[in-house]
């Protein structure tokens, strides 16, 4: 845990160097909350809250999908990495680390998606809804930094970030995040339980309103997260850095 | 007892081959120099004893095990590559974070005050000269107390004094019972450091010796001359002709001159001069068949 900390503590104090790599991931959902969330739901109680938590949702995933394979992948590149490979700490502590300077940053970058929900929709939770919320937020990040670690280990920079762009949009379309609960196209409705954005988004709904969630969704969200720890374990042990032939 | 050892250990990288079938150990207490040309396989060796890289054939053992398990390498220091410091972060907060994975650290100032570093902890590693972030890149492989320290090239950019009180520094850290094995292009800073000497070329031990012993055959002096026609001379491992530029590469080069003029070759422009390792390498290289494993030896 000391190492993880230690890890968690070098990354935040690397963002926080260059404060715009914050803003940059709590710019894009801000927006999108702005643009989509407002005009179109913003009077309705319960569409603006249960839209919020899709937003949210959509966050967590961009910032994590993009965040980890975009940032992983281009760490690799450096000839610190190879360094930091040879102390005498496994691998496990670096993914904590990491996952805690994410799931910081994750959360700065929700900041100004709730503030919008509270001053300019009539979104509303319970004080225990909202901390359910938070705390959701955290399990939810979990299978999208795998995935966003996978996709850093497994692959180069240039390769890392079509991927991550190819991966982000299906999945929050697919999974639902941008329709409400249960007004997606039928063809929607039909995978969505299958992606692990489909579960995320219930557990966000469920802890902030009366939703309750299917169990095809959550079983197949575990799913997503073995599978996906499984792949990211195994893109690090196979990663040796930069490759070249 | 033996804290780093190749055993027959190969590395390919596609077609390459960098490394082909090394043996190495290095015991508790040498200083062990391995000196080779760019390209030569050294980095690749010190790859595979840190658990970077993985041998694709034969085995790499640290502390007696495999050192891809993060165990094994607890007494190791590595060297990074300066250019890849972290550049945001400040000197301090850099020798505190590698120090964190560590039981034991130096404590932060001791160590920078050992290195020389001590007016530059508030600094930013991206804002140091190539010089001090060299000698922080070194710092970091003591930072954890090891018993053995890799370090690849540990001097190359650095002015004389810097590099003379690097050269105390892994001196004393040998003089308290330390182990070292480094990398150099320069056989001086072979010769200052170390005590015995693996020459590496073309992903093979060419000669594993004493400095002594490796001196004589890496020792060599090119002697250039313009002359039409030369007879055959003794002591030349080789002879280069570049239009009407002759090169001889020898072990002698006074008893060479000697023999030049004893012989009545019309030369003019001579010129000695000792030659780069680099020449040495090629010479040793280009000697030397796969078929014989041997120490190659000049006349």
């Amino acid at each position: 845990m000391q190492y993880a900390l230690a890890h968690a503590r070098y990354q935040l104090l690397e963002l926080a160097r260059t404060p715009v790599a914050v803003f940059g991931s709590a710019f894009f959902p801000a927006v999108a909350m702005l643009f989509f969330v407002v005009p179109a739901v913003g009077d309705n109680a319960v569409g603006a809250t249960y839209a919020t938590a899709a937003m949210v949702t959509f966050a967590v995933l961009s910032a994590n999908v993009f965040q980890y394979g975009v940032g992983v992948a281009e760490d690799r590149a450096q000839p610190w990495d190879p360094y930091l490979r040879t102390l005498p700490v496994g691998s496990a502590p670096r993914f904590a680390g990491r996952v805690l300077a994410g799931l910081t940053l994750t959360y700065l970058s929700l900041l100004p998606v709730v503030l919008i929900a509270a001053l300019l929709t009539e979104a509303r939770t319970t004080v225990a809804g909202f901390a359910l919320a938070a705390g959701t937020v955290a399990l939810v990040s979990v299978p999208f930094t795998l995935m966003g670690l996978s996709i850093g280990y497994a692959l180069p920079s240039k390769a890392a970030i079509v991927v991550a762009q190819l991966v982000f949009f299906p999945l929050a379309v697919g999974g639902g995040l941008l329709t409400a609960p249960g007004q997606a196209p039928a063809f929607i409705e039909a995978i969505a339980p299958f992606l692990p954005t489909r579960g995320a988004v219930e557990l966000m709904w469920t802890a902030v309103g009366d939703f309750r969630p299917e169990p095809l969704s959550m079983i197949m969200f575990g799913v997503w997260i073995v599978g996906l720890a499984a792949l990211a374990g195994w893109a690090y042990r196979r990663d040796e850095g930069r490759r070249f032939s | 007892m033996i804290l780093a050892r190749a055993e027959q250990a190969t590395r390919r990288y596609g077609d390459v081959l960098a490394l082909d079938r090394v043996d190495l150990d290095v015991s508790a207490g040498e200083l062990v120099g391995l000196l080779g040309p760019n390209g030569a396989g050294k980095s690749t060796l010190l790859n595979l004893l840190v658990g970077l890289r993985r041998p694709t054939g034969g085995r790499v053992l640290l502390f007696g095990g495999d050192p891809r398990d993060p165990a094994h390498r607890r007494w190791v220091g590595v060297t990074p590559q300066e250019t890849g410091l972290p550049g945001s972060l400040r000197v301090g907060e850099v020798v505190d974070f590698v120090g964190a994975h560590f039981p034991d650290p130096v404590p932060r100032a001791e160590l920078l005050d050992r290195f020389g570093l001590a007016d530059l902890a508030r600094r930013q590693t991206g804002g140091l000269s190539g010089g001090q972030r060299r000698r922080l890149a070194v710092a970091l492989a003591f930072v954890g107390r090891p018993r053995l320290v890799l370090l690849d090239e540990p001097t190359t950019g650095l002015d004389v004094e810097a590099r003379h009180a690097l050269w105390d520094a892994i001196r004393a850290f040998h003089a308290d019972g330390g182990t070292v094995l480094l990398t150099s292009h320069y056989l001086e800073e072979i010769e200052a450091l170390a005590q015995r000497v693996v020459v590496i070329g073309q992903g093979r031990v060419l000669a594993d010796d004493s400095v002594a012993a490796i001196r004589g055959v890496v020792g060599l002096r090119r002697v250039s001359l313009t002359a039409d026609d030369l007879p055959t001379l003794p002591n030349v491992v080789r002879v280069e002709r570049d239009r009407e530029r002759i090169h001889l590469l020898t072990g002698d080069a006074d008893q060479l001159v000697r023999d030049l003029v004893t012989a009545g070759v019309a030369f003019r422009d001579l010129e000695v001069r000792p030659t780069s390792l680099e020449e040495a390498f090629l010479t040793i290289t280009a000697d030397s068949r796969p078929a014989d494993a041997g120490v190659p030896t000049t006349a």
